[in-house]
């Protein structure tokens, strides 16, 4: 097939063409930088929090008269949640991964580290980090599920009892995550080494780290890579806002979260069992994540819409030259051209079209993400998402043309020797 | 001559009928999304205090260390001010108005029969707060400066929160007790929220939260009551309020002409100069910068990136929806050449198919705009189902009802406008000969 009768053609709608063109050429920009931003919200909520989701259940209880020491209510609490049926373990603790709210403080691996942080005045030193700081009561690493890959859990004689209002401190052993064991030790042996957090650790005074977790996430996600970098604290939170966790068979979650807050809530005088924060920690995982699942959905109809309009305007065109072209249409086949021919004729001038929209577009996508990097910190788009952009925009094309196409190539050579 | 026109553009759009439908469709769906997006934009920007906003300003002063480095974890501390800062301008008195603010929640139980103890959020302010902000008032007043000094256990409550300690009893002059301790009621005020609750503490809520209650400043240290937000940047003693390393007071000041605000940027600047000869500041006094209310908002992006990125996204859709139309209507338009050359044989001028053709564009526009508005409400309706703090603001109010429409109708008319101009320039002499 000759290109030049195809060109040519194509150079008498200047106007529709490039207007069709253009159409590609934004639409690929915008799709490109749709599906990188869907992708970037998927690795986010496909973070691993490291506890054993499907069993877990939390029940958030307010007391606002709980006297002195709140903790021996709570403890006597925990006591009556155990008891419930169906309810393998149960535990306190200060916050989860995921739960929105955030308690970290400085954490260094060695004396050296905590003088390079106070010379600096600021943490971020090599051999310190900022973990997430979760402070949990007996049971607490079995409850959550955590899955320990070095050392050993904590020992009854570890746990403390927190003081009320005040931050945790005083407790002798600790648990890290294994990120932030990386992070502070490099490759070198963790077991038994000194962490020197909060205000403990910047008098020089250190934890002995007692176990490594694989995985524990933070409480709120930060922007960065540091979200798996967590330790747990051996002390029972005295606070009058508690968490109970429990953890049960997931088939049995409903019931005995139900059966949690209907024990709960009558116990003490002046109690709130906080309606909205007592559900199952799956529930809580994806209440967290429901911002990024309703962009991922709104990117996805957006990217849809746009794809539907786009080949709505490709099909509407291509059928009006069918029908414009019905004559010399009629010629070509009569003077020889198969149904094959026509075919291709068409799906070719798509191509081209296509094809040039798409270059176009590329630059376009690159130019959406240069100015979507600057105004949102949105990492740059990698260049493999411009292929992509490329094939989805050529196949949609090729589609939207597929039917005016069959029609143009219906054409019967009987109507060549009609008049228009 | 106009009805005619209507009526042939109806029958045109009714003959292509498909045609027609997917091009109200893909209209209809731009604009929708672009109106949902934009409204949400819209509710977020608006000014809290419309008439007073522009007198109002936030100083800002930085007392952090030179090397104190701000890292991925909680707000910038020097957002806020400290206390011996906040006290220092208030007590200069050189705006028309000042408050320093701050944050609280405390227990209070309402009298109804079986009334639980609830957590109620307040602000903790300075006497001017009320005037300032044009708090209006339904009973009894402000307390007074010598209350201010003295330390007086008073409190201004809102409607809401009165009917609910007091029922249907006068409140002023009664005892409300809030956080275990007992306020005199000195005033009452309709409930009031200014959207976004500008003068909170950027770690707030500003959409949703609202204050039922205004104690002193003075009584809540005196009292020592919780605050919402603090930050500390000193080694030691970083736990006291009053500490000059701890920020936690917002400071708004009302400052009526240019000059004055000059005199006000002048006074901040030898505040912080004087402070740094004390050895209190580390940091050049050119640091000081005083923030309009609109600018304050700006600077604190109060609107997340989420909601403009969105906005961008759903406008981005409307632009290609328009270049898809212009296309579109480009080939239907030149599709009717043999019509149009009749018409324009039969002594139609080029004006006249213009606005033929341009009225079809208006209709299918038309269209699009109902089909916009629809959709708009539904997405609105969807942005109220979200959790998120702004979420149940998203209405469209009658400006951005009619806003709509105008965007659907102008859209199309321009889109229309290319193809129009295009298809009355058809030649008719060659079209005529090929009939």
């Amino acid at each position: 097939m000759s290109w030049h009768p195809m060109l040519s053609s194509l150079r008498r709608h200047k106007l529709t063409v490039t207007l069709l063109l253009l159409q590609v050429a934004f639409t690929c920009a915008i799709l490109c930088n749709a599906i990188f931003l869907i992708d970037q919200r998927l690795r986010r909520i496909a973070v691993i929090s490291g506890l054993d989701e499907k069993s877990l259940s939390v029940v958030a209880v307010v007391d606002r008269q709980a006297g002195e020491n709140p903790l021996s209510v709570h403890q006597a609490d925990l006591a009556a949640l155990r008891a419930i049926p169906g309810v393998l373990s149960a535990a306190i603790v200060s916050d989860l991964p995921l739960s929105g709210d955030q308690t970290s403080s400085g954490a260094c691996g060695s004396l050296e580290a905590v003088d390079a942080a106070m010379r600096a005045n600021s943490i971020e030193v090599h051999g310190c980090a900022v973990p997430e700081e979760y402070a949990g009561g007996v049971d607490v690493l079995r409850t959550l599920g955590l899955k320990l890959v070095a050392g050993r859990d904590f020992r009854a004689d570890e746990y403390l009892s927190g003081k009320p209002g005040q931050a945790v401190s005083g407790a002798s052993a600790v648990i890290v995550s294994q990120m932030l064991a990386r992070r502070l030790f490099g490759e070198a042996q963790v077991i038994g080494q000194s962490l020197y957090t909060g205000d403990d650790g910047f008098h020089g005074k250190g934890v002995r780290i007692v176990g490594v977790v694989e995985h524990l996430a933070r409480g709120n996600l930060l922007k960065g890579e540091d979200n798996d970098e967590a330790i747990v604290l051996p002390v029972a939170p005295a606070d009058t806002n508690v968490n109970f966790i429990l953890r049960s068979r997931p088939e049995d979650r409903a019931r005995v979260l139900k059966a949690a807050i209907d024990l709960l809530g009558p116990r003490v005088p002046e109690r709130e069992v906080a309606a909205a924060s007592s559900r199952t920690y799956a529930q809580m995982r994806s209440d967290y994540f429901r911002h990024d699942t309703t962009m991922i959905g709104l990117l996805l109809v957006s990217a849809l819409g746009l794809l539907f309009v786009t080949a709505l305007g490709i099909a509407g065109l291509a059928s009006f030259w069918v029908q414009q072209r019905r004559r010399s249409i009629g010629i070509r086949r009569a003077i020889g051209a198969r149904h094959g021919d026509i075919l291709r004729y068409f799906q070719t001038e798509n191509f081209l079209i296509v094809g040039a929209g798409i270059v176009l577009g590329m630059v376009l996508a690159l130019a959406l993400s240069l100015a979507l990097m600057h105004e949102y910190e949105v990492p740059r788009l990698p260049l493999f998402y411009l292929p992509i952009g490329a094939v989805a925009m050529w196949l949609l094309g090729q589609l939207a043309v597929l039917g005016p196409a069959r029609r143009a190539a219906a054409v019967p050579p009987v109507v060549a020797t009609r008049s228009a | 001559m106009l009805s005619y026109y209507l009526q042939l553009a109806q029958r045109s759009l009714r003959r292509s009928w498909i045609l027609s439908g997917l091009m109200v469709l893909a209209i209809g769906l731009g604009i929708g999304a672009s109106m949902t997006m934009l409204t949400v934009l819209h509710v977020m920007n608006g000014d809290p205090l419309p008439g007073r906003s522009a007198e109002l300003y936030r100083p800002y002063l930085n007392p952090l260390p030179v090397d104190f480095k701000h890292g991925n974890f909680g707000p910038d501390p020097s957002i806020n001010l400290t206390w011996p800062d906040a006290m220092a301008l208030l007590k200069s008195h050189k705006g028309v108005r000042q408050a320093a603010i701050a944050g609280g929640s405390l227990d209070a139980r309402s009298t109804a029969p079986g009334g639980r103890l609830q957590t109620i959020d307040g602000r903790y302010v300075t006497r001017d707060f009320f005037a300032m902000f044009e708090v209006p008032f339904l009973h009894g007043q402000a307390w007074s400066q010598t209350e201010d000094e003295q330390r007086a256990r008073v409190v201004v409550v809102t409607q809401s929160l009165a009917r609910q300690l007091f029922g249907d009893e006068a409140a002023v002059g009664q005892s409300a007790r809030l956080g275990g301790h007992d306020f005199r009621v000195v005033g009452v005020v309709a409930d009031w929220h200014p959207r976004p609750l500008f003068y909170a503490d950027t770690q707030e809520r500003h959409f949703s939260a609202a204050d039922n209650f205004f104690l002193p400043l003075s009584t809540a240290a005196d009292l020592k009551l919780g605050v919402h937000t603090t930050s500390g940047w000193g080694k030691d003693d970083a736990t006291s309020l009053t500490s000059p390393t701890v920020s936690w007071l917002q400071f708004w000041v009302q400052l009526q002409s240019p000059a004055q605000v000059a005199g006000y940027q002048q006074f901040l600047f030898d505040y912080a100069a004087e402070q740094k000869s004390l050895g209190r500041f580390e940091r050049p006094p050119s640091n000081v910068k005083l923030y309009g209310l609109m600018a304050w908002l700006d600077h604190q992006r109060l609107v997340p990136g989420d909601v403009q990125l969105q906005a961008w996204l759903a406008l981005g859709f409307l632009f290609v929806s328009m270049l898809n139309i212009v296309a579109l209507l480009l080939a239907k338009f030149l599709r009717r050449g043999a019509e149009i050359s009749v018409r324009r044989a039969l002594g139609a001028r080029r004006n006249d198919i213009f606005v033929q053709l341009g009225i079809e564009s208006a209709l299918i526009g038309v269209a699009g705009g109902l089909l916009g508005l629809a959709v708009a409400q539904i997405g609105l309706w969807s942005v109220r189902q979200r959790p998120d703090d702004y979420a149940h603001l998203a209405q469209m109010d009658l400006s951005m009802l009619l806003g709509t429409f105008v965007l659907a109708v102008a859209a199309s008319v321009l889109a229309g406008l290319l193809p129009a101009w295009r298809a009355c320039r058809i030649a008719p002499a060659l079209q005529l000969k090929t009939l």
